[in-house]
């Protein structure tokens, strides 16, 4: 049980390298939905018996996070008819090389952690710490309000993968209350982008300088 | 009962106001609820109920300690409201309405929230409310304002949501069946697994210190204050960033019976030293005297975390200062929005001899400044006070002299801001714009309602709320 979801951790980390090191939105925001729906899926394997609350969580998951917010993404990127990210703070290959640290970093922290034994032989722990922090990257290396809603994405998905140690102990409105608030965050988000476009004709947020000191 | 109402109360007025038909009269809720909310928090303060153990919420000695003072903030504003939505009768104010409602009805939630999990939903909703509000005013400028409100925001958010999980798992790994409520994780105490334990405070104070505008996580602060009306900034600097302290304080309070007293006294005390410092060195140069009043609240969020950290007796005084810090800010972004709107601008170079333009609001703002720079009699004063005689118990003498440093830069910094725009002769631009912004009662009247609580609270602390802030600095740091 835990070499196939391991699998799929590790396949959650490659997606935020590949969300990393891509320049094109519409392969960001991919890779954003691809590990959301990944994500969805472990709480299936998580646990040992079969379970509506577990499947809903699951179900709910994946149709928030893989189709429901790429949708609103593409929505705006096709609103603000922009492909690229041009101009970076931070290169791809850098960034990625970043991605790379983080993931290293992540595995030596997760072996300083004690952990249940049940939880021993994944690897929740570090998977999440490392998607927490490319997410981290992503929202502070680019410029493009799109990417840098991909980064917030992926920042909650890792922080959604370290939920999952506690989904069996912790009441479901801790995971209800993810879920929703995900949503909530993203359509605001959505409207911000919109008026942003509207207002400053580009979802380049370098261009939003008026306050400063 | 009662403590369900204070919730419910004011989301049932929010829904209200949503299907209010009436542009005109919808404003006049805002104080309606305001008024029941305060009445139903200062009868909770009075005769507080007893609590039920392992409630996911209810009206703690915390909860009473603070909770009032949000209430009587927004019956203030409220006041306010009625009388600034009139003159932005230009704009519609539905959402504007139901966004203040419900924030109400999350602060008094977060508040009185006794889970970790219930605690941050309630927080992360309230994020997501202030979003509306931010940009009221619809301009370029304040889009600006709340975009990076909501991504500083919500990074914070989400790095307070690790933290929750990863304290969640510090006490199941001590052999916990998962009960987050705080009492529950307070009597576990030293069984929460250290590393575990010291990675969620991290998290923690990094996610909660955003919202509460510590630096350096304060870099939205600035922009929301500067952009929002005055009312939300009252609001936030008052109501969210009290919710936020008071999270911190209920971490706080699982950690120390961790044994991690010495961890969480030293950390509170670094990051509220250096938003001081930062504040005070902002304070000197920045033009702008809405932001000022940013700055000045990144400094009094670095006196609570001060406070905070320095034992029981500088709990009780944080708990002071929310109040004496909230009521007078109130009277400053209050004042501040009535000479924005008189002079049009808010930089030092397009804003000066306001005392002829808004003469009330200048000589309100300025005794509002003197009042947050802690001259006596006001009530920051004593609150002050208090945490540097608790600094000098705990022999933090070198904290102490830092602390009376900063307040002297700021004290500097916000003087020199002040009276430029005060003094002098109206600029052109003033004279163009203020066409005839009368200085009417209902923009008037609540800045002075807040100098005077203020006022009262450093004159006549009434022995029933030291009693309260007493009561909960005793729950949250027993005394051996």
């Amino acid at each position: 049980m835990s070499g196939t979801m391991n699998l799929l951790i590790g396949l959650a980390m490659g997606f935020s390298l590949l969300a990393l090191a891509s320049s094109r939105l519409p392969s960001v925001i991919r890779a954003a939905a691809f590990q959301g729906m990944i994500l969805g899926t472990l709480p299936l394997l998580l646990e040992e018996k079969f379970h509506w609350l577990v499947v809903a969580v699951a179900i709910g998951t994946i149709t928030v996070k893989g189709f429901i917010i790429p949708n609103l993404l593409r929505r705006a990127l096709r609103a603000a008819n922009i492909d690229r990210e041009v101009e970076p703070l931070i290169g791809f290959v850098p960034s990625l090389l970043l991605g790379a640290a983080a993931i290293i970093g992540a595995a030596a922290l997760g072996s300083e952690l004690p952990l249940r034994p049940e939880h021993a032989k994944t690897l929740l722990v570090p998977g999440s710490f490392a998607t927490v922090v490319c997410g981290f990257i992503l929202l502070m290396a680019r410029t493009k309000a799109i990417s840098q809603v991909c980064g917030y994405l992926i920042l909650e998905n890792g922080i959604y993968l370290f939920g999952l140690l506690l989904i069996n102990t912790t009441p479901l409105l801790v995971e209800a209350g993810i879920l929703l608030d995900l949503t909530v965050a993203v359509f605001v988000i959505g409207i911000i982008v919109d008026r942003i476009q509207r207002e400053f004709d580009t979802l380049d947020t370098r261009k939003l300088t008026s306050l400063r000191e | 009962m009662k403590e369900i109402l204070l919730i419910a109360l004011p989301l049932i007025f929010a829904a209200a106001a949503f299907a209010w038909p009436s542009e005109r009269t919808r404003p006049w809720l805002l104080p309606v609820a305001g008024v029941l909310h305060s009445v139903l928090a200062l009868w909770l303060l009075i005769d507080p109920p007893l609590l039920a153990a392992n409630a996911w919420f209810g009206f703690d000695p915390l909860a009473r300690a603070v909770l009032p003072m949000v209430s009587l903030l927004f019956l203030v504003c409220s006041i306010y409201g009625v009388a600034y939505l009139q003159i932005r009768a230009e704009r519609k104010n539905r959402i504007f309405v139901t966004a203040l409602l419900v924030m109400l009805g999350l602060l008094s939630l977060a508040l009185q929230a006794q889970n970790l999990g219930l605690l941050w939903v309630a927080a992360e909703a309230t994020t997501l409310v202030t979003v509306p509000l931010l940009h009221f005013n619809g301009t370029a400028r304040a889009f600006e304002a709340s975009w990076k409100y909501l991504l500083v925001g919500g990074t914070g958010i989400a790095l307070s949501l690790l933290g929750s999980f990863c304290l969640g798992y510090a006490s199941l790994h001590g052999g916990s069946s998962g009960d987050l409520t705080f009492t529950a994780l307070v009597a576990q105490g030293a069984a929460l697994t250290r590393p575990w334990l010291v990675t969620a405070w991290v998290l923690l104070l990094a996610g909660y210190g955003t919202k509460m505008g510590l630096a350096p996580m304060h870099t939205w602060k600035p922009d929301a204050y500067g952009e929002a009306p005055g009312m939300v900034g009252a609001l936030l600097a008052g109501g969210t960033t009290t919710m936020a302290f008071v999270a911190i304080l209920r971490v706080k309070q699982v950690v120390d019976a961790a044994g991690g007293g010495a961890m969480t006294e030293r950390t509170l005390l670094a990051f509220g030293l250096f938003s001081m410092l930062v504040a005070a060195l902002f304070l000197l140069t920045t033009p702008d005297f809405k932001r000022m009043l940013a700055y000045s609240s990144v400094e009094h969020m670095g006196i609570l975390a001060v406070g905070a950290a320095l034992g029981g007796a500088g709990i009780a005084a944080a708990l002071f200062h929310v109040w004496t810090n909230g009521l007078t800010k109130g009277a400053l972004f209050l004042s501040a929005g009535n000479i924005r709107r008189a002079a049009g601008a808010q930089t030092e170079d397009k804003v000066a001899g306001m005392a002829w333009r808004s003469p009330a609001s200048a000589r309100i703002f300025v005794v509002g400044i003197l009042a947050v720079t802690a001259c006596p009699p006001f009530g920051v004063f004593f609150s002050e006070l208090k945490i540097i005689l608790a600094g000098f118990q705990t022999n933090n003498f070198f904290a102490a002299t830092a602390f009376l440093g900063c307040l002297l830069f700021a004290f500097f910094g916000m003087s020199r801001l002040v009276f430029a725009i005060v003094d002098g002769r109206p600029r052109a631009a003033a004279r163009a714009t203020g066409k005839q912004l009368r200085e009417t009662p209902g923009v008037i009247v609540p800045p002075l309602l807040f100098l005077a609580l203020s006022l009262w609270l450093g004159l006549a602390t009434p022995p029933l709320l030291r009693e309260a802030w007493n009561a909960a600095a005793n729950i949250l740091l027993p005394t051996p």
